[in-house]
């Protein structure tokens, strides 16, 4: 499926494929009206977004974490978990001990 | 004056000397939401509660707290009571689990009751116009927005239908529902309070913090909020000072900046006027004010745009119908991949307009083609807006801004617009994407008679030069003490 439209480096294009496949991804489903709304305003939000390609970042490393703390690990030490009805409680549909979904392998 | 109209601080000492009990604070409580809870609808569910059912346990009545009752946004878990986030797809979910900061607050006395406040679906707006439930009014002039996400627990507070609540912020969502209602709300440094428990927006810039009637609630509340929790991978291992001692210290000597970013041509006079004013009387009590520059501003609303819906995306891939909440039926249908239509037609039905909007920007921003040119950039960007902060954090103890760029906007002014909804974003967002506290007191009114809000903002774990700046002042301007007329 073409999901990449005619951008250039300075703008992205964004058409109805685009926001389809993305919706895909995103496990969406979208009514007809909802896509062409979106298409619209996804296109208006990236225009300003696009102020973010005229700065210089070179040599500038990404912070995607704010606080200087890596690897934050526990002892392998057993505890107390959540008891399986407790975590069963909201689900939508249970048989026994499992959530149960449709049917996923044939 | 009634007791639900005190403040914490004053109903904790009347409740330690016995003047009054916890059932009393609780009927007065009632019949005020029972009063303008209509009007204002502040509190979501309503109809599932009764104060009735309250029956405050001993170990509420426990030092610090008394029973003091605390009102919880409506994306923090509360054990056994439903947390829908003001979502559809949400819908009757009840946490086997409380957060870290409903067991704090209980530990130190609270009492946590089922009615919760109403938000912005997910956290993702600036107006609580997106929540499931529809609007909450703001208490100084109902046809107005109380701001969001935390509009609910904002304007609660402001109309004495709650002492005290717990908002949650990722782009300024205690901040300028705070500004937009006259009260006060703390965002706190990045991983000072534990988001165990908080249904997560964004993971690097989500935080909990109070939003109260006076400074000192604010600093009563943030050192019981406060604190390492080894449940949150995020949690940061500082010590918590005791941010009450910060108050009445005065700020003679106290350097602050004032970004001239921040008072640009075409802001809206009366926000610019007022805000002025509060610099000066600053000024008055000894604070050395000066402009500084935090030259990256102008792209903190892109690059907020894109890492927080990129978070946002990934932390609501759980909502697919499997575990809890709302699951479309599509039983008998004719398909090839029944599971797949379930998730589609679970989160297109489930999830309102906003929640789809967010989600696919987030996920085109990540995916393959777009993520170095937007995800990858922005991080970067990021960088460079902490840095702004940093290099005036070198020489000065605190910045000073406007929250929020105008006062209270109309219900349906924006919502129709999402770009025009997110820029008014613009004072609050660095704070999250810097990871630094800031806090926003009342500090006047415009001619509308709606409040306008003071941010004040520090380095990070610095909330004692917030509180003690903004307590000094509060005590000298007072705005905490006008209540609106409902």
């Amino acid at each position: 499926m073409n999901s990449k439209p005619k951008n250039t480096p300075e703008h992205t294009l964004i058409t109805k494929e685009t926001v389809q496949h993305v919706a895909h991804l995103a496990r969406i489903e979208l009514s007809r009206l909802e896509l062409e709304r979106l298409v619209l305003q996804l296109q208006d939000i990236l225009d300003f977004i696009d102020k973010l390609k005229k700065i210089d970042i070179t040599g500038v490393n990404p912070t995607s974490h704010i606080l200087p703390i890596k690897n934050v690990l526990r002892g392998d030490d057993p505890g107390v978990s959540l008891f399986i009805d407790k975590a069963l409680e909201n689900a939508p549909h249970r048989e026994g001990n499992f959530f149960a979904v449709p049917q996923v392998i044939e | 004056m009634e007791l639900n109209e005190l403040t914490a601080h004053e109903l904790i000492e009347k409740l330690k000397k016995k003047e009054i009990t916890s059932h009393d604070l609780l009927t007065a409580l009632d019949k005020r939401i029972s009063q303008v809870n209509s009007k204002v609808k502040a509190y979501v569910r309503v109809n599932d509660f009764s104060f009735s059912d309250l029956r405050p346990k001993a170990y509420n009545l426990q030092p610090i707290l008394q029973g003091i009752p605390v009102s919880i946004k409506d994306n923090i878990c509360t054990e056994g009571y439903p947390t829908e986030c003001c979502s559809k797809i949400l819908e009757g979910f009840k946490p086997p689990y409380d957060a870290t900061v409903i067991r704090k607050l209980k530990e130190s006395g609270a009492l946590i009751f089922s009615l919760k406040t109403n938000m912005d679906e997910f956290a993702f707006g600036s107006s609580t116009e997106n929540s499931y439930f529809g609007p909450t009014h703001n208490p100084w002039d109902l046809e107005s927005v109380p701001g969001g996400s935390s509009g609910g627990s904002a304007a609660a507070v402001a109309s004495d239908q709650a002492i005290v609540a717990l908002g949650t912020d990722t782009g300024g969502s205690i901040r300028q529902p705070a500004a937009f209602c006259g009260v006060v709300g703390l965002k706190p440094t990045y991983g000072r309070v534990s988001r165990y428990g908080l249904i997560a927006f964004a993971s690097s810039l989500d935080q909990i913090g109070p939003i109260t009637k006076d400074v000192q609630d604010c600093a009563i509340f943030a050192n019981i909020i406060s604190g390492y929790d080894p449940s949150d991978s995020t949690s940061a291992d500082v010590a918590v000072p005791d941010y009450t001692k910060s108050l009445g210290m005065g700020i003679k000597g106290i350097k602050i900046g004032i970004p001239k970013e921040y008072f640009i041509e075409g802001m809206d006079t009366e926000v610019k006027n007022i805000v002025e004013e509060a610099v000066h009387k600053l000024k008055s009590l000894g604070a050395d004010c000066k402009e500084v520059s935090l030259p990256h501003t102008q792209y903190a609303i892109p690059v907020y745009y894109i890492i927080a819906t990129a978070e946002a995306s990934s932390n609501l891939a759980r909502f697919d119908g499997v575990q809890y909440g709302f699951r479309a039926d599509n039983q008998g249908l004719n398909s090839e991949n029944r599971l797949l239509d379930m998730y589609k037609q679970t989160r297109g039905k489930g999830f309102g307009e906003e929640a789809k909007r967010r989600i696919i920007l987030g996920t085109f921003a990540l995916s393959v083609g777009y993520y170095d040119a937007y995800y990858l950039r922005a991080l970067k960007v990021r960088t460079l807006i902490k840095e702004d902060f940093d290099h005036v954090f070198a020489d000065f103890d605190c910045i000073v801004t406007p929250t929020a760029p105008t006062g209270a906007f109309k219900i349906g002014e924006k919502v129709k617009d999402p770009l025009q909804m997110y820029l008014s974003d613009i004072y609050t967002i660095s704070a999250n994407l810097a990871g630094i506290p800031a806090i926003s007191i009342p500090c006047g009114f415009t001619k509308n008679n709606l409040p306008v809000g003071l941010q004040i903002l520090a380095k990070p774990f610095a909330e004692e030069t917030l509180f003690r700046t903004a307590h000094a002042y509060e005590q000298n301007a007072a705005w905490q003490k006008m209540k609106p007329k409902l």
